[in-house]
């Protein structure tokens, strides 16, 4: 096995895991902080993409695009927030999903009437195009490169939010008790609204950048959203620093997986055999880590207030 | 007036007309939400078109979208054949949905059309009298990729998911290409990132790229593949550089090789008439799906011409005669009632601001497939 492809696989599955990280951050905070399932959570990612795409279009520029898929997610959450969620935090979490699920079906239909059916174009920007040379003579992509610095950006800024700022205090103080930090006179209100905001802005800009390098279609969160509650249940739900363990840790462990098993395995059976039971088993990979993660930790790696 | 005179004849010519035709109710069932509503959407137009351009104001459409979800196109089906009492089913885009619902009506007696999918049970073992094919057998593309392959690459990295379509893909390519295998890589069903399939394409020694990934799969790879910087030759079948994906993937996709049997600049005079009128109806341009569509709408029309649709053996023979215009140049049935058809290489071109694909060659003439000898009707 050549140490270059091994090493541009690593970097691969670290950008990787970065992207769930932002859809993940988004999710875990929700959850850590209202107790609400927000299965329409992809649907952000998926909005934040379409607003990049459509002002990219527009106006040439990607990084107006993502400007716009950052306000666009904020106030598309803010909007549920008020008109939808708001009225289902007292009820139980099959209510939630429920309705929430109803939202992925409106959001999908929505996009649909306003774009049409066909994928949008969105391409990577001029200054991230092209590729920079690793150690031992390979190559590697740019854009990559930029997603890993950028998910590592969001991943200390939110760091600093929740540790070092008022608000973050009372992000931490509504994960520890709710009607406690409404009794103290903080507007549990708007900071639920806040919060919610947040976390969408996290997915759309997600949605925006993976939307330049995959593509730009109706329906995209939903695979994404699936792997993102795989990352809460390791990490831990309602903690971001379990979101960052485990979303690096499923990025890596895919990808690694993706191209180790068939390898492997040629080396017992036919190539042609080899590769096929190898992709189905490095599809399962994650879920397997997740249940071993469970059984040992049934409350993920961090678990929120420990 | 002179308006009321021009009606009166088109009322008589109507009438006449009707003399013959009877009722018709055609029920297609396709995708029309979802990921893949793209290609449901163009199959429905170019039928529509085509039933429209015919002036036949005796055939009822009543199209019903499967949300590409197999049991509720088993539902809708079931509501067709049983309170519409639809005379024919079409529509069907994917090949799971199309296992789900024709074995079940064409055992009912119903005749069902497909504009698209093409499983291989369906071509041999478990081929109907009430089945017809107008777009191709699965492997057909494939093969043709792969025959086409031989003349310039040694060394091909091929790739596709993991399901029944997929591994048909690989097979189909395998069937006509002689090099050898550089490496043969299975990903995920609606997979979209593809770095680490790209960095093993970097690291072997291939001279070509094969792939099969329709929808938003060959979108991602695609873009990725043309940023990443490998350079190897891609090719592919047409699924993935199709009309309706061409304008997502942008410039990456120029010079892609890709098979299909349509392209919109085959020289016949049935196929500028069919681009020229999709393009003033709909405002852009038809896809290899609204070929197929368009193909299978005249394919009915030309029976109803000779047959009437009630008397089921002798539309059935008025099918199998394949006597209309077809935007492909040539088409006629094999005895498993699947195309004969010439398959042909395209390249994605840019014309002006449009992406959009231009015959270079032919891979396969008058091909059939490789499962009609399993096939006793």
């Amino acid at each position: 096995m050549q140490a270059t492809l091994f090493l541009e696989q690593l970097l691969n599955g670290l950008q990787f895991g970065f992207m769930l990280f932002l859809m993940a951050a988004g999710l875990t905070l929700i959850f850590g902080v209202m107790g609400l399932i927000n299965l329409a959570h992809g649907s952000l990612y998926m909005i934040g993409a379409f607003a990049c795409a459509a002002v990219a279009a527009a106006t040439g520029s990607f990084w107006l695009g993502l400007m716009a898929s950052l306000a666009a997610a904020a106030a598309a959450g803010a909007l549920i927030e008020v008109v939808v969620i708001r009225r289902l935090y007292q009820r139980d979490h099959l209510d939630q999903v429920l309705a929430t699920f109803a939202l992925i079906l409106i959001l999908s239909e929505a996009t649909r009437w306003l774009f049409g059916s066909l994928p949008l174009y969105l391409d990577i920007p001029p200054l991230l195009q092209g590729t920079v040379p690793l150690p031992g003579g390979s190559r590697y992509q740019l854009y990559r490169l930029a997603l890993i610095g950028a998910g590592a950006a969001v991943a200390i800024g939110l760091y600093l939010l929740i540790a070092r700022t008022r608000m973050g205090m009372r992000i931490r103080a509504g994960e520890s008790d709710r009607e406690m930090i409404a009794a103290l006179g903080v507007d549990i209100r708007s900071l639920y609204t806040i919060v919610f905001a947040l976390g969408a802005a996290l997915a759309g800009f997600a949605g925006a950048m993976v939307g330049a390098l995959q593509s730009v279609q109706i329906g995209m969160g939903e695979p994404v959203l699936i792997l993102a509650f795989v990352v809460i249940v390791i990490g831990g739900i309602g903690s971001i620093r379990g979101a960052l363990v485990g979303a690096l840790l499923v990025g890596v462990v895919d990808t690694l997986g993706r191209f180790l098993l068939p390898a492997l395995l040629s080396t017992f059976v036919s190539p042609s055999a080899a590769a096929s039971t190898g992709a189905a088993l490095a599809s399962m990979l994650i879920y397997v880590v997740m249940a071993l993660i469970l059984a040992i930790r049934p409350q993920g790696l961090f678990p929120a207030g420990s | 007036m002179k308006k009321t005179l021009a009606a009166c004849a088109l009322a008589i010519l109507a009438s006449t007309g009707a003399a013959v035709a009877e009722p018709v109710k055609i029920g297609m069932i396709t995708t029309l939400s979802g990921g893949g509503a793209g290609l449901g959407i163009d199959v429905r137009d170019a039928f529509e078109l085509a039933i429209k351009k015919s002036g036949n104001a005796e055939i009822e459409i009543i199209v019903e979208d499967d949300a590409q979800k197999p049991e509720l196109a088993v539902q809708i089906a079931d509501k067709m054949v049983q309170s519409d009492k639809v005379d024919l089913l079409t529509g069907i885009i994917w090949s799971n949905l199309a296992m789900a619902v024709v074995p079940s009506v064409t055992a009912q007696d119903i005749i069902y059309l497909s504009p698209n999918a093409g499983p291989s049970p369906l071509a041999g073992a478990q081929c109907n009298k009430n089945y017809f094919n107008v777009a191709y057998q699965n492997d057909n593309f494939h093969e043709a990729m792969g025959e086409y392959a031989n003349a310039d690459y040694k060394k091909m990295f091929i790739l596709a998911p993991n399901y029944p379509a997929g591994k048909d893909s690989l097979t189909g390519f395998k069937r006509y290409y002689k090099g050898e295998i550089a490496g043969e890589v299975y990903t995920q069903l609606g997979q979209t990132d593809y770095a680490a399939e790209i960095a093993q394409i970097r690291a072997s020694d291939a001279d070509g790229v094969f792939i099969f990934l329709p929808g938003g799969m060959g979108i991602a790879f695609t873009k990725q593949y043309a940023q990443s910087g490998v350079g190897t030759p891609l090719m592919g079948p047409g699924f993935s550089f199709s009309q309706d994906v061409l304008g997502a993937i942008g410039d990456a996709a120029l010079g892609v090789r890709n098979s299909a049997s349509w392209a919109k600049d085959l020289d016949n005079a049935a196929n500028k008439d069919f681009v020229a009128a999709f393009q003033a109806e709909y405002n852009r341009l038809p896809s290899i799906y609204a070929a197929q569509a368009y193909d299978t709408a005249n394919l009915i029309l030309s029976a109803l011409a000779k047959a009437g649709v009630k008397d089921k053996d002798a539309f059935r023979a008025a099918l199998k005669e394949a006597d209309f215009a077809t935007v492909r140049g040539k088409f006629r049935f094999n005895s498993n009632q699947h195309p004969i058809q010439d398959i042909y290489v395209r390249e994605v071109v840019k014309e002006g601001d449009v992406i959009t694909n231009r015959i270079i060659g032919t891979a396969f003439t008058d091909h059939g497939d490789a499962y009609a000898k399993d096939c006793k009707i």
